[in-house]
């Protein structure tokens, strides 16, 4: 385990740095350049671009500039905003708490109802239920999350008033446990929907195939009850594939926390985000991309290990 | 043109097996462990053997469809071992090679005419205007209707697959043809009618083949010569009469006494072998044969045999002799 | 001669029948396929079928609700402008997104995944190390920032969105040509003398197109939603040319007043996403046992 566990770490790696060049890369090729922003005011002169751009280091050449801020990265120096000139790291990091408060609830939501659905399928193959949801779940699947969100607070808050339109608390109000959950709810929902589908096939076709084997068959010819089959034969077996649709989603999750963020302004990295887009505000945006792709790796990197724990084929290969 | 179009000498293919994070070569798969052979022209030599002896890696060799380890292929007194893809490409047209598996030796999605006529479109042999008198020139020759060549290949059965293949081969006028167990995969009935094509063609057009072959019976009808191989080694040389009648190696005499059958489409897997025979990753020291050799004594399981000439025409690697 | 001997000559069905028997016989997926037809054709004609010009404003008419009167059948959106028609030429504009952003993700992600399968070795491991790289990155994020550096019209946003999708389409094919690499009939051309480029493009490629095709289809529903919602944010589409993305920018703000602006092009979006989708999924079914040749 440990052997596998080390060159799991050693294979996240290369990928760490390919991240941090394309980033870079990313960010430099910009018309414009990270200075777009200043480029833009007239009252700026061609000396206050030229003094800027020193004090940034940017007059240094590409690959020097590179290692100084992926030294920065790494010891957590991710520069100061440009507007307001606070630390991009402490501005990022405070909006992390929200965004992991929706996407874990949505998470949640999206395995437990999607497995609770995905196994009734596979269970009662082609029944009515399974075929409503197997159909329903391309559907959901096709719904732009972000105009699911607007539909959601327009029946829910607008028209029934039931739950609040955005925001994590009420202003000025009780900011209680209750308070809070119903802020959760809608944004939960929405951001859950398409991944309830996508767990919901992926159970079901992962229960399917472990069902049809023949050591379920020896199982059930002993004469183990359908519950008992469930849990210690099949259940473990199913997992496998599961987890690793875990490490598949989280990029998903990010994008997803995004848009649901955006539309029910949600206090968290994705609507930070998309402000910092609206003003060309390049230090955020940097970190932010870093930050949502090192989240990725290291997620994947758990799953793969989990994966392996569970599962003894894989850290025996 | 000399009396051997083709002469391979202690020809070596090894396959590298990597283990660990950073694929370390943990060893070598020894398909090919010094096989010299010569084939006269316009004359058939068969290399017999059971699956995973390394008969096809070898063939693949010689046409340096795979890169030689070590070894000297000599085409028409010429070495063509080193040659690069580049240098290879016009000698390309000399040899050619027949497959075993009818099914998967045709792209599904060319049309016959494609398969036929892409030698001619790669090699500029033919205008483009010409081309399809050409394809249906070449299917005639085979025993085709000239109108398939419209047709896909899954439209037909593995016989007629088989003969559009030896269409292709012949697509480039080549001199030497390596049939890769060209008759394992059909029917009896069909295999007689395929040799005979072979026999016909061969006389018509003066070809030279190499057929690789599992099946001894087979093989005794159209082959001139026989090698005998067995874990990447040649145990016996002699002309097919002389073999035949008069086994001097141990295997040899299995062999002949019992048509083998192993699975025709096991042997893809060129590497890994199944049953009885040792792994080639790890040859048995001495002679490879010896820990299944009813006769083996002393020095069997620490000198490897030599090939010698025991006469006109007949060697054998084994020291019974 | 061939003819003289009674050799039984398989009866296979052309492989297309069988595909396309075998999609038929999924309602969904028919279904979604014909939606799918229907939705090009109301994009191709939308000069034709479109009552008024989508541009033209009359602040006289603002505000009016749907299926009230011919005119504006579908209503009218804030500054007067008929909402079928905005549709109309929006569903148009989406649609040429999607399948612009189809082709550069295909066209991308084929000739990454077909390098890197033949080849291998050296030039494979580089190029996957680059896919896993790029994968690490959530699409939306991605585009957004790519969104917010171009210059925003038809071809730049397929273009971006062609680079945040092409992933999948290459190790579907990388995987693909892996597999059939191995195949005799490649050793074959090789024996012939073919060169490279032509095992790659005329013997490996045509033998990969259906995994290919199932991709395309699935990344013309997720190339509608990506530019739906950059439209959306304001990086995509610019008003005042309408897209059904663009469309919605505003409508959160105009719930009591005129909900149809914002139900209206969200049901067009769900529509093609999912006719898109179906027919992707008939596709891949259909074709799932000759997905390995």
């Amino acid at each position: 385990m440990l052997n596998y566990t080390i060159r799991r770490i050693l294979l996240a790696i290369p990928l760490l740095i390919g991240v941090s060049v394309i980033g870079f890369g990313m960010m430099h090729l910009a018309p414009g350049g990270p200075l777009a922003v200043y480029t833009l005011n007239p009252t700026i002169t061609a000396q206050d671009l030229y003094r800027i751009e020193k004090a940034f280091g940017l007059d240094r050449p590409i690959h020097v500039q590179y290692v100084k801020w992926a030294y920065g990265m790494f010891t957590g120096n991710w520069g100061n905003t440009f507007f307001g000139g606070r630390p991009v790291r402490e501005v990022i990091f405070e909006r992390i708490p929200a965004t992991v408060l929706l996407m874990g609830s949505a998470f949640a939501l999206a395995i437990f109802l999607g497995m609770l659905i995905g196994i009734a399928g596979a269970m009662k193959r082609y029944s009515i239920f399974d075929y409503i949801a197997t159909t329903g779940a391309m559907v959901a699947l096709s719904f732009p999350t972000f105009w699911f969100g607007l539909m959601a607070i327009f029946v829910f808050a607008d028209k029934l008033g039931w739950l609040p339109s955005g925001g994590m608390f009420t202003l000025g109000g009780e900011e209680d446990l209750i308070d809070r959950l119903r802020h959760l709810i809608l944004p939960t929902v929405v951001l859950a929907l398409v991944l309830v589908a996508q767990w919901s096939r992926y159970t079901r076709s992962s229960f399917l195939e472990v069902i049809n084997q023949d050591y379920i068959r020896t199982a059930r010819s002993k004469g183990l009850s359908g519950g008992k089959i469930l849990f210690r034969h099949a259940f473990p077996n199913a997992l496998a594939p599961l987890v690793a649709l875990m490490g598949v989603q989280l990029p998903w999750l990010l994008s997803g926390a995004l848009v649901t963020e955006t539309i029910f302004s949600w206090p968290g990295m994705g609507r930070l985000f998309v402000d910092a887009l609206n003003v060309k505000e390049y230090p955020i945006l940097m970190g932010m991309i870093i930050v949502t792709a090192v989240a990725v790796i290291v997620g994947n990197l758990l799953a793969d290990l989990i994966n392996a724990l569970i599962d003894p084929r894989i850290r025996l290969s | 043109m000399s009396s051997f179009l083709l002469e391979v000498e202690n020809l070596k293919k090894y396959f590298p097996v990597t283990k660990g994070l950073f694929s370390r070569v943990a060893g070598q798969i020894h398909a090919v462990d010094g096989v010299s052979l010569r084939v006269k022209t316009k004359r058939t030599l068969a290399l017999v053997g059971e699956s995973g002896c390394g008969k096809t890696t070898t063939g693949k060799t010689i046409l340096k469809l795979l890169e030689p380890t070590a070894g000297k292929i000599v085409y028409n007194g010429t070495d063509i071992s080193a040659y690069n893809p580049a240098q290879m490409k016009t000698l390309r047209r000399d040899m050619q090679i027949v497959f075993q598996d009818p099914f998967a030796s045709l792209n599904p999605r060319n049309t016959v005419g494609g398969i036929v006529g892409a030698g001619l479109e790669i090699h500029a042999l033919v205008p483009p205007k010409k081309r399809e008198a050409q394809v249906a020139a070449l299917l005639e020759k085979v025993g085709l209707e000239p109108d398939y060549m419209k047709r896909y290949p899954h439209e037909f059965s593995g016989g007629q697959r088989q003969r559009i293949g030896i269409a292709r081969a012949l697509s480039v006028d080549p001199k030497l043809i390596i049939g890769d167990e060209p008759f394992s995969a059909l029917d009896v009935s069909i295999q007689a009618q395929i040799i005979n094509l072979l026999e016909d063609l061969q006389k018509k057009y003066g070809l030279t083949y190499i057929i690789i072959a599992h099946d001894l019976s087979v093989v005794s009808h159209i082959a001139d010569e026989v090698a005998v191989m067995y874990l990447g080694k040649i145990l016996e040389f002699g002309s097919t009469k002389t073999v035949y009648d008069n086994p001097q190696h141990p295997y040899t005499e299995a062999l002949l006494s019992a048509v083998p059958v192993p699975d025709p489409l096991a042997k893809r897997r060129r590497i890994v072998l199944k049953g009885d025979v040792p792994s080639p990753l790890n040859p048995p020291k001495g002679c490879r044969f010896h820990p299944r050799c009813h006769h083996r004594f002393e020095p069997c399981d620490q000198l490897e045999p030599k090939l010698i000439k025991i006469a006109d025409n007949h060697l054998v690697a084994c020291h019974l002799r | 001669m061939d003819k003289q001997t009674p050799e039984v000559t398989r009866a296979y069905e052309s492989q297309f029948r069988q595909v396309f028997l075998r999609f038929l016989s999924h309602r969904l997926a028919v279904a979604g396929a014909v939606v799918v037809v229907m939705l090009l054709g109301l994009a191709l004609f939308a000069n034709v079928l479109a009552p008024k010009d989508p541009l033209f404003l009359d602040t006289s008419k603002r505000f009016i609700p749907p299926f009230q009167s011919w005119t504006n059948f579908l209503g009218t959106d804030e500054v007067g402008r008929d909402v079928l028609s905005r549709i109309l030429y929006g569903g148009r504009i989406s649609l040429i997104v999607g399948i612009a952003a189809m082709f550069a993700t295909v066209v991308t992600g084929s000739l990454i995944g077909l390098v890197a399968g033949y080849f291998g070795g050296k030039i494979d491991n580089i190029l996957m190390r680059l896919t896993d790289t790029m994968l690490c990155f959530p699409q939306v994020f991605l585009l957004l920032v790519l969104a917010a550096f171009i210059r925003p019209n038809l071809v730049s946003i397929a273009l971006i969105i062609g680079v945040s999708s092409w992933m999948e389409v290459a190790r579907i094919v990388r995987s693909q040509i892996m597999y059939i690499k191995e195949q005799d009939f490649i050793q074959a051309a090789k024996a012939l003398g073919a060169s490279n480029a032509w095992i790659m493009f005329k013997e490996l490629l045509p033998n990969s197109l259906a995994p290919v095709m199932v991709s395309a289809t699935l990344s013309v529903a997720n190339a509608v939603l990506m530019e739906s919602y950059i439209s959306f944010l304001g990086y995509g589409i610019q008003a005042p040319l309408a897209s059904w993305g663009n469309m919605l920018t505003n409508a959160q703000s105009y719930f009591d007043l005129a909900p149809w602006l914002a139900i209206i092009p969200g049901v067009m979006i769900t529509l093609t996403v999912m006719s898109f989708n179906f027919f992707g999924d008939g596709l891949r079914d259909a074709l799932d046992p000759r997905l390995r040749m």
